[in-house]
């Protein structure tokens, strides 16, 4: 009984006393009172210093993309610190090139507020909001690919470029111990208001999308923040689109293509989409009134894998072999490219041996 | 108790009872960081820091206030807190008064919190029943230790990135295949000096 009690008072005691220790160490030596963040020249920020600047700037709900939740892991929280901000830390360094440390850009996840600091982002950063959103329907486009409809709570709308992605979070659960941010583009309409479309790939093992293929259900609630990108609809000049896709890459062309059609855009637009069996189209009956709805546009798929039984009497080989064929001439011409990283390097390749303009091809790598 | 010198189990600590090495203890971080040579160097002084504190510190408690109570059976608990919570105080007190060392090292404290090389030197340091100064150098050697061996694994890394390695040995298995071959080496050293 003694041994018991001892026991626990010692334990008790020195817990206790760590624990009071800590304490006053967090209020004292932790407390580096309020600091003053500049965003931008213009717009001013009173917070708690000592948090990292990526954490701060959201307390304050201003989201800067994150896909790894700040443990330097993913390279997206970049922003530009002015002033204070101390030296660049050795957990940075992989994720920034040279010209990028010059620029005073710095992972705002690793870079602590202890100092007023003046900092720059981008404008639209101000525009992004978080969200909870609720399931509408998951549907199936091919065995790999689900089309998900997640609708806004009452009063809530997003306010997003054609061709802009979102956040969304997948939380833990069963084989997934860690809560990851996954950029999903917007595949609906930006005049549409109450609700999103995204068009979501399975990847084996993935995180994400396991959650989205695997455990999501329709009337489950899900977290996303956006929008984001800088690959959107360019009004500038009123050239012809070449559109290229593969898979999901469909998603942010689709919102383009919506965008033009609600807007009676008069452009001429291409739209070459990559796959390899007929079964690995889908969406085609949209795509089919779009063609009927908008002023100037053709659906060009390319199949690399077809088979006499498909009868298939379209274009055929990788999606490079048809715009090789297609276009002709550079001139008027400005394009739009989705899918991976690897089909946009060869895509970009051929556009630029036709002679288009660098500064003229945009693209998303997923 | 047994009647060695303080530098002869520093030594040893470093090269005959290397905590990687011998023990393979503290391996999580050791796999982990181990890509490149700065930032193994950054964590390797980071564990030498700590390991010299918690020793210090455990051997007071251990000697102070566990013995007189007769509370030997709970220095594993009562280590493992006093550790994170010295981690913790340590890390505020670098970020605040040291930046440059912050920079250096303070950035890794977290990440060393529950390194059971940490741990591992404290008990060794019961059960071995070690005097206080032989403490001291068994924390610092065995700090060293492991550092020499991050470092030497990551210069091994950093010369095998651009190589050709089977698909099921990439990252972390070949670490452990090199691990072992490193630690055969270092059985070399082990006539030197036993310190058990
Ligand atoms: C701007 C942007 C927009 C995007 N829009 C969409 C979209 O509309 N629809 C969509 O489905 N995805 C889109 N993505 C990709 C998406 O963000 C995820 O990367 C993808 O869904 C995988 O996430 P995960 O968590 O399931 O896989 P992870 O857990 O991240 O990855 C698991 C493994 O699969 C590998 N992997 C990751 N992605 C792929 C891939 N695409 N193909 C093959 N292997 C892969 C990884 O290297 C890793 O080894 C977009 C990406 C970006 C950057
Ligand atoms: S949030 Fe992922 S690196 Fe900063």
């Amino acid at each position: 009984m003694e041994t018991i009690l001892i026991t626990t008072a010692t334990v008790t005691a020195f817990t206790g006393v760590l624990a009071f220790l800590l304490t006053l160490a967090d209020r004292t030596i932790g407390n580096y009172g309020e600091m003053q963040i500049t965003i931008n020249d213009d717009k001013e920020y009173i917070v708690e210093g000592g948090d990292t600047l990526l954490a701060s700037l959201i307390s304050e709900q201003i989201f800067i993309p994150s896909a790894c939740g700040g443990k330097g892991t993913c390279g997206y929280c970049k922003v530009k610190v002015l002033e204070g901000g101390g030296p660049v830390l050795p957990t940075e360094l992989p994720w920034i090139t040279e010209d990028e440390l010059e620029d005073n850009v710095r992972l705002s996840c690793q870079c602590k507020v202890k100092e007023d600091m003046k900092i720059e982002i981008p404008e639209e950063l101000f525009n992004v909001r978080e969200y909870q959103m609720t399931v509408e329907s998951i549907e199936d486009m091919t065995p790999e690919i689900k089309k998900l409809r997640l609708r806004f709570k009452e009063g809530e709308e997003i306010d997003f470029k054609p061709g802009q992605y979102i956040q969304l979070k997948a939380p833990i659960y069963e084989g997934n111990d860690e809560e990851v941010y996954r950029a999903y583009s917007i595949a609906s309409p930006p005049a549409v208001k109450d609700y999103i479309d995204l068009i979501i790939g399975y990847v084996p093992g993935g995180k994400a999308t396991t959650y989205v293929h695997k455990f999501l259900k329709e009337g489950d609630t899900v977290d996303i923040n956006g929008p984001y990108g800088d690959f959107y609809y360019q009004d500038k000049y009123d050239n012809e689109m070449v559109m290229v896709a593969v898979g999901t890459g469909i998603a942010p062309i689709l919102s383009i293509l919506y965008y033009m059609r609600d807007n009676d855009i008069k452009r001429k637009a291409r739209f070459y989409f990559g796959a390899k069996t007929p079964e690995d189209l889908f969406l085609l009956d949209e795509i089919e009134k779009l063609e009927k709805d908008l002023y100037d546009f053709e659906f060009i798929p390319t199949l690399s894998r077809v088979l006499d039984e498909h009868n298939w009497t379209g274009e055929r080989g990788r999606v490079n072999v048809s715009l090789d064929k297609h276009i002709k001439t550079p001139e008027d011409k400005e394009a739009y490219l989705c899918g991976s990283p690897g089909m946009i390097d060869s895509v970009i390749e051929v556009l630029t041996e036709k002679g288009i303009l660098e500064e003229l091809i945009f693209y998303d790598k997923f | 108790m047994i009647e060695l010198n303080p530098f002869v189990i520093f030594f040893a600590a470093i090269f005959t009872n290397n905590m990687i090495f011998s023990y393979f203890l503290g391996m999580c971080s050791f796999i982990g960081v181990s890509n490149e040579i700065p930032t193994s160097l950054g964590l390797g002084q980071a564990v030498t820091f700590v390991l010299t504190f918690t020793t210090i510190l455990n051997y007071l408690i251990y000697h102070n206030i566990l013995v007189p109570l007769g509370l030997e059976y709970l220095r594993f608990i009562v280590f493992i807190i006093s550790i994170a919570a010295f981690v913790q105080l340590l890390e505020m007190v670098v970020e605040r008064y040291f930046p440059n060392l912050y920079y250096a090292l303070g950035i890794f404290l977290p990440l060393i919190t529950v390194n059971c090389a940490i741990l591992g030197v404290s008990l060794f340091m019961v059960i071995r029943d070690y005097t206080f100064l032989q403490s001291l150098g068994f924390g610092v050697g065995s700090g060293i230790g492991w550092t020499l061996a991050i470092v030497a694994m990551a210069g091994a890394r950093q010369r095998i990135k651009r190589t050709k390695l089977p698909k099921g040995l990439e990252g972390p298995g070949i670490t452990l295949i090199i691990t072992g071959l490193m630690a055969l080496a270092f059985i070399g050293f082990s006539g030197i000096v036993q310190i058990q």
